[in-house]
């Protein structure tokens, strides 16, 4: 009998029936409701590909079981902001131009969200420490870093967020 | 008589295989070379739009595939630019030409009073009223090239040389689906494949009931011969069949590496291939003899997804979608170890994560294929487990390199030995190598004869082991080592990372015998202006002080190489400090890449290679136990965000030059800049790779 699983996604309610209720949130994402944003990297809660927020604290995803989201609130990569409404983030990872490759990119902007969330003006050192959960084998390091710091700049000055 | 056709463009001399105009207002653009994280189709894009003068927004660029884009064979080797490039330049010109002689025609005047602005002909400044688009029906572009387009001057570029943004980094950014991970085909299903463990190892058993209890969830096995794979269209009941069959398939005539064999050294007393290049043997009469032994084990590309084909067998045609550097070689591959008629395969490339070299990509590939080819009419989406990946990819080859030198009665080099014990750098499909699956095939294909890259190429474990330094005689012996515990092949930089670290290392000690500062002694065996004018950069822009002590905890090193002594100019100075750990402070880096299309871009690259280069170095390599025990990212970590040292680059000006790749040149002299300055910071030398905290200790105790 499939077990029915109801949580929010970027603040919409969804309803998804599966047979495993270890179903990872990661592949249901991705498999079940399409957004393909959140990536896999290794399945093994080590490279942060997968960050998401789920009641805005920052987790990933690609080994955490679908009973345990149950109520809860996901967001992703894809409701933090789109082209046209940049997220602070995400503005400022296109004018630092921080990436290569991009595939940890997700994770990463979700990440420092999740930072400063919690803490607006953020030194450096605590950037790379709260991005340490997250690889980026590209060497895309010090311009990420860099666009951290200028979004924190932007929503002090009172970006939308 | 015009000039030779550029090489990619006399292979593929049809203008239509690189240029065409499908609709109003649209330009698509042809390139056999593909992304893998370095930026290139958004220089090919800058590059086009320039030749053909239209706005950048107009171009969309289609990257390998086997149906459509020109062959050029791999993505690799730091040449996109250098002659993919130019063939696309040269292609470009050649179609403005013929639409300018088509325009002249209609306006019955000469091709040279007309001019394009954004795709609209001008004459006199004023519009024609004709238009690339307009005349598209009246030029044919299937025909060869002819050389007879005039390429622009440097002078006229308006968008080469531009800081453009990069054109595939917004879906990135917004979480679009970009990725081959994320195609959907429909009806596909998932697979993971049960890996044979080495050539030759068969399977005595299969127990499918543990393995359909772990799936909790449908799956069904695909078997030919000994290649095994579990199959569904739940991903999660397949990832977790994939996962539980390690531990439920059991093998016979498997052997795996072992712990002893994990350090260069082993290679020393294996069966090798002798290759000798360069100057006879020396006579050391009346000479100082200098000798130092540099070695670095095996790596790991540890591109950050695990590899993913997919594949679609139907009406005998086989359809593959690939992240992999070469659709063309792939396909060849593919037919050879398939037994399938090229032209029944088509390969088209799609974007994975960076790639940096021969990963397990083409052999994911070969996995959807061999499944697909089981499975007619049925959409297969194989995707590597992490740990697959890190065990199976082929990795870069450990080295053991010695350097032998004659010193004169100046101090400085007369003579250079370089002696290298390397397996191959070249296993990749087109190179003879075996598409991992098929080798678990009935009737699997014989290994390659052993093989290293041509040295016309730049060779593979002899790259960049002969010192640019103006030295009387220099050689090479390669030992190519025949019997390897595990498959090797190309990762970025090849050979060109242990050969610079032990010659530039080398260099360090023999100023250090002589009393003289490292960046005045390169200087002083230096004849190329180029590549003085980067040491120079980079010693002034560290603030190079010839009088800091040795010694004190904190350390300062140079280093430098022009990659392949045929391409890009580097140089590296390194600022660290040592007390447990090897902490980097600060890098800075001087380049000469020539003609630059995308400055950021390149700058880009370099703080990439020299981040990756210092991971290298002081963190990783892979570790044998019976297996291979670096299996995931705890067993082989990189550097960490909060290990990363500030980065300052400077590109020299050289605009009149030939455009040069940048992904592969820092390895090198980002290596050995931080084995040098870490021989500065304790006052010794360490010679093998990765400085470990132990190496750092023992050094510190030898002393």
């Amino acid at each position: 009998m499939p077990q029915t699983i109801e949580f929010t996604v970027n603040g919409k309610a969804v309803s998804v029936a599966l047979e495993n209720e270890e179903t990872p949130l990661l592949n249901v994402l991705r498999n079940e409701l399409g957004l393909m944003g959140t990536r896999f990297g290794c399945g093994l809660e080590q490279c942060g590909c997968c960050m998401v927020l789920i009641d805005g604290a920052p987790e990933k995803c690609c080994a955490k079981p679908m009973w345990s989201v149950a109520g809860k609130s996901v967001t992703t990569i894809e409701g933090l902001g789109s082209p046209a409404q940049p997220h602070p983030l995400q503005q400022a990872f296109l004018d630092e131009q921080a990436g290569q490759c991009g595939y940890c990119l997700s994770g990463i902007i979700v990440s420092a969200k999740a930072l400063l969330d919690k803490n607006p003006s953020p030194t450096r050192a605590e950037i790379a420490a709260a991005l340490d959960g997250n690889i980026c084998r590209c060497g895309s390091h010090n311009r990420i870093l860099r666009a951290v710091e200028k979004a924190a700049a932007a929503m002090r000055m009172g970006a939308p967020s | 008589m015009n000039a030779p056709l550029p090489g990619p463009l006399a292979d593929n001399p049809r203008l239509d295989r690189w240029v065409a105009f499908p609709a109003p207002g649209q330009v698509t653009i042809l390139t056999g070379r593909v992304e893998i994280g370095q930026g290139v189709l958004t220089a090919m894009a800058q590059i086009a739009a320039d030749e053909l003068d239209v706005a950048l927004a107009r171009i969309v660029i289609h990257s390998g595939d086997t149906e459509a884009t020109p062959n050029e064979g791999y993505t690799a080797g730091s040449q996109s630019i250098q002659f993919g490039g130019v063939a696309l330049r040269q292609a470009c010109a050649d179609v403005r030409a013929l639409f300018l002689e088509r325009a002249a025609q209609a306006l019955g005047c000469g091709a040279d009073e007309l001019t394009v602005h954004d795709g609209q002909i001008h004459r006199n400044g004023a519009p024609t009223g004709h238009d690339y688009w307009s005349l598209a029906g009246a030029v044919n572009l299937a025909v060869p090239a002819s050389g007879a387009g005039k390429r622009k001057a440097v002078s006229q570029f308006k968008i080469i040389g531009d800081s453009t943004a990069r054109l595939d980094l917004p879906d990135k950014i917004f979480g679009a689906p970009t990725f081959i991970h994320d195609m959907k085909l429909d009806g596909m299903l998932h697979a993971r494949v049960v890996r044979q463990p080495n050539r030759g190892a068969s399977i005595a058993a299969i127990d499918e009931a543990a393995i359909k209890r772990a799936a909790k969830g449908r799956i069904e096995f695909v078997r030919t011969g000994d290649f095994l794979a579990v199959v569904g269209d739940d991903e999660t009941a397949v990832e977790l069949a994939g996962a539980a069959a390690v531990n439920h398939v059991a093998w016979q005539n498997v052997e795996a590496p072992a712990a002893s064999q994990q350090e260069a050294n082993w290679l020393l007393q294996r069966p090798a291939i002798d290759r000798p290049f360069g100057a006879p043997p020396a006579d050391s009469q009346g000479k100082e003899r200098f000798e130092a032994t540099y070695t670095r084990g095996y790596l790991a590309h540890a591109s950050i997804s695990p590899s993913c084909g997919l594949a679609l067998y139907k009406d005998g045609q086989l359809t593959v979608w690939t992240h992999c550097q070469g659709v063309f070689p792939l396909r060849a591959a593919l037919a050879r170890e398939l037994g399938i008629a090229a032209d029944k395969i088509a390969v088209h490339h799609v974007q994975g994560s960076g790639c940096y070299g021969h990963n397990g990509a083409d052999d994911a590939a070969a996995d959807a294929a061999i499944i697909a080819l089981q499975k007619p009419g049925v959409p297969v989406r194989v995707r590597w487990r992490r740990e697959e990946e890190f065990v199976y990819e082929p990795k870069t080859p450990a080295m053991v390199v010695k350097v032998r030198a004659l010193v004169d009665e100046a101090g400085k080099p007369a003579d250079w030995t370089q002696e290298i014990w390397s397996p191959t750098h070249n296993l990749r499909p087109g190179a003879g190598g075996n598409l991992l699956g098929a080798l678990a095939l009935p009737n699997p294909p014989a290994a390659p004869p052993p093989n290293d890259v041509p040295e016309a190429n730049g060779g593979g474990s002899t790259r960049n082991a002969e010192p640019l330094y103006a030295i009387p005689a220099k050689r090479i012996l390669h030992h190519l080592v025949t019997e390897t515990p595990v498959r090797t092949s190309a990762l970025r930089g090849l050979g060109a990372m242990p050969n610079v670290f032990a010659l530039e290392c080398a260099i360090d000690e023999l100023a250090e015998r002589a009393g003289a500062d490292p960046v005045a002694y390169r200087l002083s065996i230096t004849a190329d202006k180029r590549a003085r004018a980067v040491i120079e950069k980079a010693a002034a822009m560290a603030s190079w002080d010839a009088q800091a002590p040795a010694g004190t905890g904190i350390g300062r090193g140079i280093a430098f190489a022009r990659y392949k002594n045929k391409a890009a100019y580097s140089a590296v100075v390194v600022e660290l400090s040592v007390d447990e750990e090897i902490r980097l402070r600060h890098v800075w880096c001087a380049t000469d890449a020539g003609l630059v299309v995308n400055p950021d871009g390149v700058i880009n690259q370099l703080e990439g290679g020299i981040i990756q280069s210092a991971s290298w170095v002081l963190k990783e390599q892979v570790r044998f136990d019976g297996g291979v025990a670096s299996f995931d990212w705890e067993t082989y970590p990189v550097l960490k965000f909060s290990e990363v040292p500030e980065i300052d680059i400077a590109l020299i000006n050289t605009r009149d030059e030939v455009p040069l790749g940048v992904g592969e040149v820092t390895a090198g002299p980002t290596a050995a800049a931080i084995g040098n300055a870490v021989s500065h910071a304790l006052g010794a030398r360490i010679r093998d790779l990765p400085l470990t905290r132990e190496r750092v200790m023992a050094a510190l105790l030898k002393d």
